[in-house]
């Protein structure tokens, strides 16, 4: 077993002559929840994207450095990059159920992966709405259109969704800032329980969500990663000013 | 920008005046000892009911910037250090109010070979230069200058550690001063502990400005 669910490896990365990311070298540990902060435009979610190569439908990206996902190079030439988003789960910003039931928003993973087992599939997408904990809150309605819950419940039917495929790796795009408090709530005691067996990426602007849910917190300033450390430290004694001025708010 | 540096900017202004008074405090209760100034105990009772009055503000305030601002880093460590430096500057009052108390009980001046020997102008020299030094030390953000208050407090140790047999050798030589001797016994462990204070004082402004733990001997 590699030591690190994701290493990446001097990574520059150029939207045209643009340069959004500079030498970034970082790693995360398997059971870990990692948060990236830091001001919009500082490259956080471009490396997120990078993790599932989403940054590849983007005209004019190009990169050097290396990024590994269980010690595996994802941008090696043999990689399938449908199997590798598979591994890789997303949740973004806005909850983006599909306008289908609530059951075949879970399946829908499964089967587009060529499971027509329907014993496992439904085995499956139980597991996962339960992991997400909203199995109570569902339970009575899988057949319901999931355009009919709740903000909340959306999002976590689409951390059920990513969770169905069996991801290595789950990257948040911003899980909670559309949702209020209660729900907002309810995910991060979710990431909280799905570290036991996975490993997170969370990109948040909420300086308190970030200490409250994360294991390590890396800031990135104009495409540069300026700190990464365990999350107490960064915020009790960051070592680079511009990191105590980011978490204090005296810019961004 | 958000409103926390104003909030922070008052929380330390509120400081400084506190301990400034605090200061003054120390200053009139070595004048009361040394002139047996009955008169001033009056004033130094009713100070210290300020003392107390501010010591309530900064926690209420503490408690509020930490409950509506969710400060962190250096922010989190001011709200953290001036916590204990308000604990620390309440207590330097109280041990200058009860020597005040001391003086009012005294039922005749003290004996200025007694003040000597007993060290007590050198403990007053040493201790309140403390208190100005930590004091100017937080105003400038200047852990350097909080650092050298920890040898002073080394100075008001020794004093201290040999006070018992002074005390006892005066007592002998001047037994109609006994009751006195004794009283300065305890002024001697007073400024003896507002020494600690003073000195736990630094210690938290070399925390809140270098993130660094110094309590119980650990080296930052």
């Amino acid at each position: 077993m590699p030591d690190y669910k994701v290493e990446v490896k001097n990574l520059d990365l150029f939207y045209g002559d643009f340069q959004a990311l500079k030498k970034i070298n970082f790693t995360a540990e398997p059971n870990t929840v990692t948060a990236f902060i830091g001001p919009s435009g500082c490259g956080k979610s471009t490396l997120l994207r990078m993790f599932n190569r989403m940054n590849d439908l983007i005209d004019g990206v190009h990169f050097t450095g290396e990024v590994y996902i269980d010690g595996n190079d994802i941008f090696a030439k043999n990689i399938d990059v449908d199997n590798l988003r598979k591994t890789v789960g997303m949740v973004f910003q806005k909850p983006n159920p599909f306008p289908k039931s609530i059951f075949e928003n879970v399946a829908y993973g499964l089967r587009v992966n060529g499971v027509s087992d329907k014993h496992f599939i439904e085995k499956k997408v139980i597991d996962s709405i339960k992991k997400a904990a909203l199995w109570d809150e569902v339970k009575d309605k899988l057949k319901k259109s999931a355009m009919e819950l709740s903000g909340g419940q959306q999002q976590r039917l689409c951390i059920a969704r990513a969770l169905a495929v069996e991801p290595a790796l789950i990257l948040m795009d911003e899980p909670a800032s559309a949702l209020d408090p209660i729900s907002t709530g309810k995910i991060e005691d979710l990431i909280f329980e799905l570290k036991n067996q996975y490993s997170i990426i969370i990109v948040t602007h909420n300086m308190q969500q970030a200490g409250r849910v994360s294991d390590y917190t890396a800031f990135f300033y104009m495409g540069e990663l300026v700190e990464w450390n365990k999350t107490k430290t960064i915020f009790t004694s960051p070592d680079d000013i511009r990191t105590q001025n980011y978490i204090t708010g005296r810019f961004g | 920008m958000t409103h926390i540096p104003n909030e922070l900017s008052a929380l330390k202004s509120t400081i400084i005046d506190m301990w400034s008074l605090v200061n003054s405090q120390m200053v009139k209760s070595r004048y009361a000892l040394e002139h047996f100034d009955k008169d001033l105990v009056g004033e130094i009772a009713n100070n210290e009911k300020r003392v107390d009055a501010y010591e309530l503000k900064l926690n209420m305030d503490c408690e509020h910037i930490l409950a509506l601002y969710n400060p962190v880093a250096n922010d989190l460590r001011l709200v953290l250090s001036a916590l204990k430096t308000n604990y620390n500057l309440e207590r330097v009052g109280d041990y200058a109010y009860n020597i005040a108390c001391l003086v009012k009980d005294l039922e005749h001046p003290i004996d200025p070979e007694c003040m000597t020997e007993m060290g007590i102008s050198e403990m007053y020299d040493t201790a309140l230069k403390m208190l100005t030094n930590t004091l100017t030390a937080f105003e400038k953000e200047d852990s350097n200058l909080a650092r050298e208050v920890f040898r002073k407090d080394e100075l008001l140790d020794k004093i201290k550690n040999r006070s018992n047999r002074v005390a006892a050798d005066l007592i002998l030589k001047k037994p109609q001063e006994a009751i006195n001797i004794l009283s300065l016994l305890s002024v001697v462990r007073k400024l003896e502990r507002v020494g600690d204070q003073t000195k736990n004082m630094a210690e938290e402004l070399i925390f809140y400005l270098e993130a660094k733990v110094l309590r119980h001997g650990q080296k930052g």
